[in-house]
Parts: C-alpha cells; structure tokens; sequence
C-alpha cells in the first residue's frame, strides 16, 4: 500500500466518518440526560434531508421564476440553517409527544416509542414524496484537486470542516455557556438538579433540538455527497452511528465523534483490504472486540452516563 | 390524565393516518369487481410497486394497464369463441425475495390467477420462480436476466435475453469499441443479477483477453452508498474501462464518486441501466456512456413507435425497456391463451394448456424483436448497444445478434 493511495482512503474515510459521528453525537447527548437512546434519532436525519431537499429545490424555483434571486452558496447556508431551525422543532416535538409521557414508565417503553416514532416518519415522508428515490439538488459544482496524486472535491472539504466546526461550537456551548453548565449538571443527576430550579423539561427538548439539528446538518452534506435519497436511508445509518455512540462510551461527546470516525475508518480500510462483501462483518465483529475489552466504550466510565468532554 | 389524553389524541391521529393510507392503497384492487369464473381471465402481476425499484413496478403497471384497456374496450379477449374481459391484479413484492415469495403464492391460491407476469428483476424472479413451478402455474418474467429463473422449470419464461448472453455483448463491445485490454467490474454481491452478470462478463473478458485482463473486481453490498474504497481500488488497478451491471439507483452514486476521485475513461453498463428514471437522477454525469439493452426507444419505427406513442400520450414519459418486455411478455401470454383454443373452467387444465401453447409459440413478433422461446423457456432474441447522447436520450448505437 503506498502512501497516495493510503491518503486518498483516509481522504475517503474522513468524509464517511463526519456522518457517523454527528448523528452519534444525537444519540449521545439525549441518552446522557434521558439515560434513553432515542431510536428515531436516524429517522429524524432522514427528514432532515428531505427538509433540506424541500428548502435547496424552493430556493431554486425561487431563483429561477426571479422573485428572490440568491447565489448559490447563500441557498447552501440559508438551506442549512433553516433546516436545522425546522428539524429541531421535530426533534422537540418527538420529545414532547413521543417521550415525556413516557418518561417515569419503564425504560422498554421509551426505547419502543422511538422505534415506534421512527416508523412514523418514515411512512408519513414514504405517503408524502412516494418511494421514488429523489435526487438532491447540487447547489455547487464538484471540483476535484489533485493534490499529490490524492484526488480532493470540494466537497469533501467543505463536509469534514463543517462537521469539524460544528463539534467545536457544541464543545464550547456544552462547557462555557450556562444552558451548557444546566445539561452536563442534569447529566450528573436527573432527579436532584430539577430541586436548584432547571426544568427538565427545558434541558430535555433543548437536548433533542441540538441533536436533530446536528443529525439535520449531516442530512444536507449527506445529500451533497451521495445526492439519492429515499425514506428508508435513516434505518442502516441510524444503527450505525448508534454503534459508534456506544463504542465512543454512552454519554461521551468526544467519544462519539471519535468513534464516528473510527467507524468511518475502519469501514473504508477493510473494504480497501479484503472483499467489501465482509467489509460490516469484519468492521463490526471489531468493533465487538472493542467492546469486550471495554464494555463501557472508548471513553466511558462504569454505572456512569455523566456529559464528559 | 393530560398525559392519557395526550396518548389518546396520538393514537386517533396515527389510526386516520393508517386508514388514509390503506384507502389510498386499496383503490387498484377495488377498481375491477370480482365477476364469475366463466368470463373473466385473472392475471398476477407480484411487482415491485415500492422497495428498492418502484419505477420498475410502476412501468409494469403502465404497460399492462395499457394492455388491458385496449382489450377490454374492444370488447374482451376471444379464446375458443367465449369472450373474456382481463382483469389484473397487482401485488407488491416490496422489491424483496421474500415478498416476491409470499406475493405470488398468494395470487395463485387466493386470487387463483390463471397465469403470473413478473416480478421483474432476479433477485425476486428467481424465488418466484420456484413458486409458480411448484404450483404449475405459467409465468414469464419479462426482465429477469438470470439463467435459474428458468432453469429445469417447465412451467416458467421470461421475456428477455440472459445474461450469459448480455456477458460476452458487453466484453466483445468494449474491446471493439475501445480498444480495452484491461476492464474493472463494480457490482452487488447481494443480488443476483449483478453478481451473475459480472461473473460472466469476467469469463468473457478473460476468454478475449487472457486471465487476470479483469483487473479489478470489487464488490459492494445492497444500499451501500459509498463506494470510494472500491473505487479507490480500481483507479489503482488502471482499467481501460469499468463495467458497472447496475440499477439506475446505484449508479448515478457510482459514476459521480468515480468522476470525484479522478475517473475520466468510459463506464459500460448493462440493460438494468434503462429502467426507471437513471437521466433524472443522474443528469450529466451519465452522458456519453454505454449500455446493452433489449430495445431503444430513440430512432424507434412501426409497432415499436405506436406502443411509445400510445404509452407517451398515457402516461406522459417514454417507456423504458421494463414497460416494453412487459409489453411483449403479457401479449404473448394472450396469445398462449387464445392458441388454447378455448378454456374448460378447470383451473390446473388450463394452466396446463396455456404452458403447452406458450411453448409451441413460434417467431413472436414483439416490438422488442422476434421471439421464440427454447425447451428451458428462454426466448432467442437480439441484444442493442445504446449510448447516452447530449440531451439524455438512449440512443441506438448497435445491435448484436447472437
């Protein structure tokens, strides 16, 4: 293996990465405050591209038909936010009907409401966009670098720094805002920090609105990168990043960008290697291996689900 | 009690969802009402209306609803001097084996269809296969590529050439066409048309151009969507050119992360390329490649152009090769009925009789050529290399006879 062609699979590896690890920062945040993992949490990143493929398609008949004529990158940023803006409003909408009148039953409950919820979605976008894999607009033209014989888009570039800024701006609310300082202290301790005056209420539906609208952000680079899109891409790509939450440690958010991309990795690398065909046998019997030896994940702690950073 | 309440108002919501929904779904079924046995002929149509393919399914449907319009407003199908009027009846298979399984077996025993057309692509076509056989019961599946299909089942047919016979077309093209001494194949080992396809178009390759001329030979697995590792691979190998046996939903994915990573030579394809709406999702990044196919719409002429006509005004799209072998598999399924010379009520009799005329049919002139089937159920018919031009048409490019 020599060394363009193993940069141009890390180059690879780097892109597929920043998806896994931004939905699993989803699962992560709502299971250290819930101590529940939210299974719609990949049907969520499903509707949020299909939001964003609505908003990216009305930007451009807009444009087109002369009433607001806006620039492509203005569509890209105005697509991005106001999707994320729309999908948080779905993810509190799933905690508040979905999860809060669940939230003193059992566990078991909880985690079939969102598998449940997930299926909800999934056939309501189904009814409404019929199963017809739908083409995402591409808002800017993909231009390859040749760097050193490493083929580069744009792309590419533009998703692993976004998804990189994105972690960062999360790492700084989580630890130097006051909504931060409430979510890691209702981490620690759901049942007494509501007794110093935060409504749990409030940290819960403000926990899902950051995690869908992280999970919204991947959607629409995911729609730049791999441009088809159907109602049934959450389903695999859900339990994927759900893997990596666990393998980054529940309740970790480094851990699970970290494990995000470790998951990138170790998919792209065996499918270079061996036959792809075993590409999710090998990669997930590895990530077993992991687990046994660290049963509480890369960075997890035992009967512990504190927001560590 | 605000939180019953909560829950109650959920669940009203979600079950007029659900009745919405199966009101919707029913209304195909409904259209047709049940007529007594003595004159009406019901045929199975286990498509792929949603799943993985859906523009598979829907073409079949457009095309045998065509069908059963023009015969029923003539006045039904004569067979021995009884009339009977068509009913079909469409059953989705989900575009899964199982499904397909289930959806047939239901139609035969429940619907108790005199005969099946479809599913349509061999990961379904070859359970459903089994099925119909084991219940003798004809069917013709008019796009399903892969040999077992067919294969020591007496009772089953389909409407297309096979791949061991698509295999070599596409070898010996681009080598013709090319000049190509080294080729890559890219395809899903969890289906069996590709992975069949692929196969053979390695041997074929080998056979021209010596072992190891297939240079690269990577695999990916059913709803993969990222495919740079493989093409990572490839673009080291340095093929002349990369064979992709496709659907039209994998290989826009494909040939856009092949452009991405530095690809710049021809892509060939095989005949699951022009189904469904492959420009629509592909746009300009497919232009210019080629693809062996049962029939090219552009530069069309006689029954061919009045069957695109007719579908155009019907339908508003042009019909891609799904819709015209379903065309020509439920024609010559009519036509087996009719050379029964008439139909005894007896459900297996029939069945029976419709099997021993659908083999005795000689030179079928479909608008997808001429057919004649062989003992196993497999028509001997032509292949067309079509190329796609400027403005996204499937453009005659070549026609190769075996």
């Amino acid at each position: 293996m020599n060394l363009t062609f193993f940069l141009q699979n890390v180059v690879n590896a780097l892109q597929w990465g920043s998806f896994y690890a931004l939905i699993a920062l989803g699962y992560s945040m709502v299971y250290s405050i819930l101590m529940l993992f939210n299974f719609a949490h990949g049907d969520i990143f499903m509707v949020g591209t299909y939001i964003g493929f609505a908003l990216t398609t009305a930007f451009i008949a807009l444009s087109a038909a002369g009433i607001v004529v806006l620039p492509n990158w203005l569509i890209l940023i105005l697509t991005i936010i106001l999707a994320m803006l729309f999908t948080s409003c779905l993810g509190m909408l799933v905690e508040r009907i979905g999860y809060r009148p669940l939230r003193g039953g059992p566990r078991a409950s909880a985690a079939i409401t969102g598998l449940m919820i997930g299926i909800i979605l999934q056939t309501t976008v189904l009814y409404i966009m019929g199963a017809q894999r739908v083409l995402f607009p591409s808002l800017i033209q993909t231009t390859t670098y040749n760097v050193a014989g490493v083929a580069v888009t744009n792309i590419k570039i533009m998703i692993v720094f976004v998804s990189i800024a994105l972690m960062i701006a999360l790492h700084q609310f989580v630890q130097h805002s006051k909504w931060g300082m409430a979510m890691r202290a209702m981490a620690f301790d759901y049942a007494v920090v509501p007794l110093m005056g935060i409504s749990i209420n409030t940290i819960a539906a403000m926990t899902f609105a950051i995690g869908s609208a992280l999970a919204a952000a991947a959607g629409i680079m995911y729609g730049m990168a791999y441009p088809i899109i159907d109602p049934s891409m959450g389903i695999l790509f859900g339990w994927k990043a759900f893997v990596a939450a666990i393998l980054g440690g529940r309740g970790s958010i480094m851990g699970a960008c970290i494990a995000g991309f470790l998951i990138g990795f170790i998919e792209i690398f065996v499918a270079t290697i061996f036959p792809s065909t075993l590409r999710d046998l090998i990669a997930y019997s590895i990530i077993f291996v992991i687990l046994v030896f660290r049963p509480h994940g890369l960075f997890g702690e035992p009967y512990s689900a504190r927001l560590r950073l | 009690m605000r939180t019953r309440l909560m829950f109650g108002l959920f669940l009203c919501g979600v079950l007029g969802l659900l009745l919405t929904l199966s009101a919707c779904g029913d209304k195909d079924s409904e259209e047709a009402p049940r007529q007594t046995m003595q004159d009406v002929i019901r045929i199975g149509f286990p498509i792929p209306l949603t799943g993985d393919i859906p523009d598979v399914g829907e073409s079949t449907r457009n095309a045998a609803e065509m069908i059963r319009k023009q015969v029923n407003d003539a006045g039904g199908l004569e067979v021995g001097g009884a009339i009977y009027q068509l009913q079909f009846i469409y059953d989705d298979n989900e575009s899964k084996a199982e499904s397909a399984v289930s959806a047939t077996t239901k139609l035969i025993t429940v619907d108790e269809v005199l005969a099946i057309i479809g599913p349509q692509a061999s990961k379904q076509a070859v359970p459903a296969g089994g099925v119909a056989d084991n219940y003798k019961t004809p069917m013709i599946s008019p796009w399903s590529t892969n040999p077992n299909t067919t294969l020591n089942r007496p009772y089953v047919f389909r409407g297309c050439f096979l791949d061991p016979f698509q295999g070599p077309v596409a070898a010996n093209f681009v080598t013709e066409e090319f000049g190509a001494t080294k080729a890559a194949v890219l395809y899903d080992i969890a289906s069996d048309y590709p992975k069949g396809l692929a196969e053979y178009f390695r041997k074929a390759f080998e056979d021209i151009h010596g072992p190891g001329s297939v240079v690269a030979f990577e695999t990916f697995t059913t709803r993969d969507v990222d495919f740079s590792a493989q093409l990572t691979n490839i673009l080291r190998a340095n093929p002349d050119v990369l064979f992709v046996p496709q659907y039209y939903n994998e290989v826009p994915l494909i040939v856009r992360q092949a452009n991405s990573l530095g690809w710049n030579k021809p892509f060939m394809g095989s005949d699951s390329w022009g189904s469904g709406d492959l420009m629509g999702l592909c746009g300009d990044a497919c232009q210019g490649h080629f693809f062996s196919t049962h029939y090219a719409a552009a530069g069309a002429t006689g029954a061919t152009k009045d069957f695109i006509d007719g579908y155009q005004a019907a339908y508003g799209k042009t019909p891609d090769d799904v819709a015209a072998l379903t065309w020509d598999s439920v024609n010559i399924m009519l036509q087996a009925i009719r050379d029964t010379g008439g139909l005894s009520g007896n459900l297996s009799r029939d069945r029976d009789a419709v099997k021993n005329a659908l083999g005795a049919i000689k030179d079928f002139d479909g608008i997808t050529g001429k057919m004649t089937f062989t003992p196993d159920g497999d028509p001997i018919k032509c292949a067309v290399v079509v190329q796609i031009d400027q403005e996204g048409q499937f453009s005659f490019f070549k026609s190769v006879c075996p």
